[in-house]
């Protein structure tokens, strides 16, 4: 089951905010379509990042695949545990594979994120 | 074509099954202007296998090959040992395609993954990919990756780099985002908006510099140093790495592959590991099967072009994997202190030379600056004129530096190789002599 408390994005982001702090991570589902997670290019600190535009690059041993920022604000933390063990991305998608936490400068954007239910709706149209 | 045993009936049936009604094989070139296609190549209608083959032979003997040669500019006249021919065209190399299918290609792999740890053996460095086409594109490709390292835009080239390199650098950056400033002081112009800044060592005009203070000063500006190298040279000079270069590139023609009007030829790039993933073009790197037998298999794949279409790290998926080849066989035949042998030789040749040119009345040489196997010297006449005429004597005597600066035209850059004899060098200055007191 999907976690309740996370949002998510089409290009399968998830996001947690507390207060004016975020954390991005990838869903299940990302990792599983991935394959074997090699490497992650992590955002350098203090960089500032866009709604939806690519902060990141995951590479699996199948692809290179740009990651987009669900939320706006500046970096203030980076999991760089992932350097050396980039394959928590695969086993701990929502706990230990997270990728970097921001500081949000328009959390209004929030709105446009799906929730649980709603991502979930959004999987399954993809089956089809 | 006119050697395809096709009738004009078999020809005329095809260009009609394709939709060319009367036949008109042109009209199969239409997409291509006029001028820009192939013209005729001069030879009559009618004759036979055996009378083209001899009108060529007399074209191609019009060429002189007999000339000594004190031409270099960026390409040398090494010798190359018979061997590299004999195993560079055996069919198993000759034919391969490239080799994505692992299972298939271990023998090119293992020669691609061999020329990289041999690039890496020469320049200090910690990685280097399957090679690019040729020294200039090398440079171009570098830049390309500095910016992806720093994401800045601005390079500042140092004035020693090879021109010819540099004028394919700015011909394939033309439509491109980056400001380049040429100069002959780096550490002026350096600035925290700098990517990066290219070297070249021994530089165009064959002097050697030790860049390690340079190196220090672009990297506390937060700029990064790409570096072209002779690779020849690196026999005898502190290597590329020594000195703290972040790209090291080059052209590897002096490795065995022959010198000739266009290439092909043969461009190498070795970085530091932390930047293997900005690298441009293939690596083949060495792993186990499930067996846990050692085999060799392209990496780093998911940055290619084949998978990732216009966002890839560069749009060269190619390599020069024969070129590479000749010039993994080169350094394997010659090995450490043959590399040496090499380098010295060609060194204390070229000493030879300066000094006894320094002493021919009318020529000025610059000698204070420390020169590996080429440099300059200065005639009282323009440079093109000497060489002309030193052709009829038998010796293609330098490059004419005019050709690429204003202010040079009397200037000549002569090379010196370990090929050249001592009697050569004595005939050559003679020759150089005899025509300056005329």
């Amino acid at each position: 089951m999907l976690p309740e408390n996370l949002k998510y994005t089409k290009e399968h982001e998830w996001v947690k905010i507390d207060n004016d702090q975020a954390t991005f991570g990838i869903t299940e589902h990302a990792q599983s379509e991935m394959g074997d997670v090699t490497f992650v290019e992590l955002p350098e600190k203090e960089a500032s990042i866009e709604q939806s535009k690519a902060f990141s690059t995951i590479e699996s041993v199948k692809a290179a695949s740009e990651i987009y920022a669900p939320l706006s604000g500046s970096v203030t933390d980076t999991n760089e545990e992932l350097i050396n063990k980039p394959e928590l991305i695969n086993e701990s998608p929502y706990e230990k594979g997270w990728i970097c936490k921001i500081k949000l400068s328009n959390p209004a954007e929030a709105d446009k994120l799906m929730d649980a239910m709603a991502y979930q709706q959004y999987l399954e149209t993809l089956k089809k | 074509m006119s050697y395809i045993s096709n009738t004009q009936d078999d020809k005329l049936k095809m260009l009609q099954a394709i939709g060319i009604k009367d036949g008109d094989a042109e009209k199969l070139f239409k997409d291509i202007p006029k001028d820009l296609r192939a013209r005729s190549f001069n030879i009559q209608p009618g004759k036979n296998e055996y009378e083209v083959t001899q009108h060529v032979k007399g074209l191609a003997e019009k060429n002189n090959t007999r000339l000594i040669s004190f031409l270099g500019a960026g390409y040398y006249d090494h010798f190359i040992p018979a061997a590299i021919d004999a195993l560079a065209s055996r069919s198993e190399f000759y034919t391969a395609y490239t080799p994505y299918q692992s299972e298939a290609s271990q023998g090119t792999l293992q020669a691609i993954y061999e020329y990289q740890s041999a690039i890496c053996r020469l320049t200090g460095m910690d990685v280097a990919n399957a090679s690019l086409y040729d020294g200039g594109t090398a440079v171009f490709e570098a830049t390309m990756m500095a910016m992806r390292i720093t994401k800045k835009s601005k390079f500042l080239i140092d004035s020693g780099l090879n021109p010819i390199h540099k004028k394919i650098l700015y011909t394939h950056s033309d439509n491109l985002p980056v400001d380049f400033k040429e100069t002959s002081d780096v550490n002026k112009l350096l600035d925290d908006k700098t990517a990066a800044i290219i070297l070249q060592n021994p530089n165009f005009f064959g002097t050697i510099t030790d860049y390690t203070d340079i190196i220090k000063k672009a990297h506390n500006a937060g700029a990064v140093v790409i570096m072209s190298v002779y690779p020849l040279s690196l026999g005898i000079l502190k290597t590329p790495a020594e000195m703290g270069a972040d790209i090291v590139i080059g052209e590897c023609q002096s490795l065995g592959i022959p010198l000739s009007f266009g290439g092909p030829y043969l461009g190498f790039m070795a970085t530091k590991k932390e930047y293997v993933r900005k690298m441009p073009g293939r690596i083949a790197g060495v792993t186990t099967d499930a067996l846990g037998r050692r085999g060799f298999v392209l990496t780093l794949q998911t940055r290619e072009q084949h998978i990732r279409r216009e966002k890839a790290t560069s749009n060269i998926c190619s390599n020069q994997a024969l070129c590479a080849l000749r010039a993994l066989i080169y350094m394997c035949l010659l090995g450490k202190e043959g590399l040496k042998k090499v380098a010295q030789s060609s060194a204390v040749k070229a000493e030879y030379a300066k000094n006894i040119l320094s002493k021919i009345k009318g020529i000025k040489l610059e000698k204070t600056l420390p020169t590996f196997n080429e440099f300059v010297i200065e005639l009282p006449v323009k440079a093109d004129k000497i060489t002309q005429k030193m052709q009829d004597k038998g010796f293609i005597a330098g490059f004419p530096l005019g050709r690429f600066y204003d202010n040079m035209e009397k200037h000549l850059l002569v090379a010196v190789t370990e090929k050249h004899t001592k009697q050569q060098i004595d005939r050559y200055a003679k020759a150089l002599e005899l025509l300056l007191c005329n």
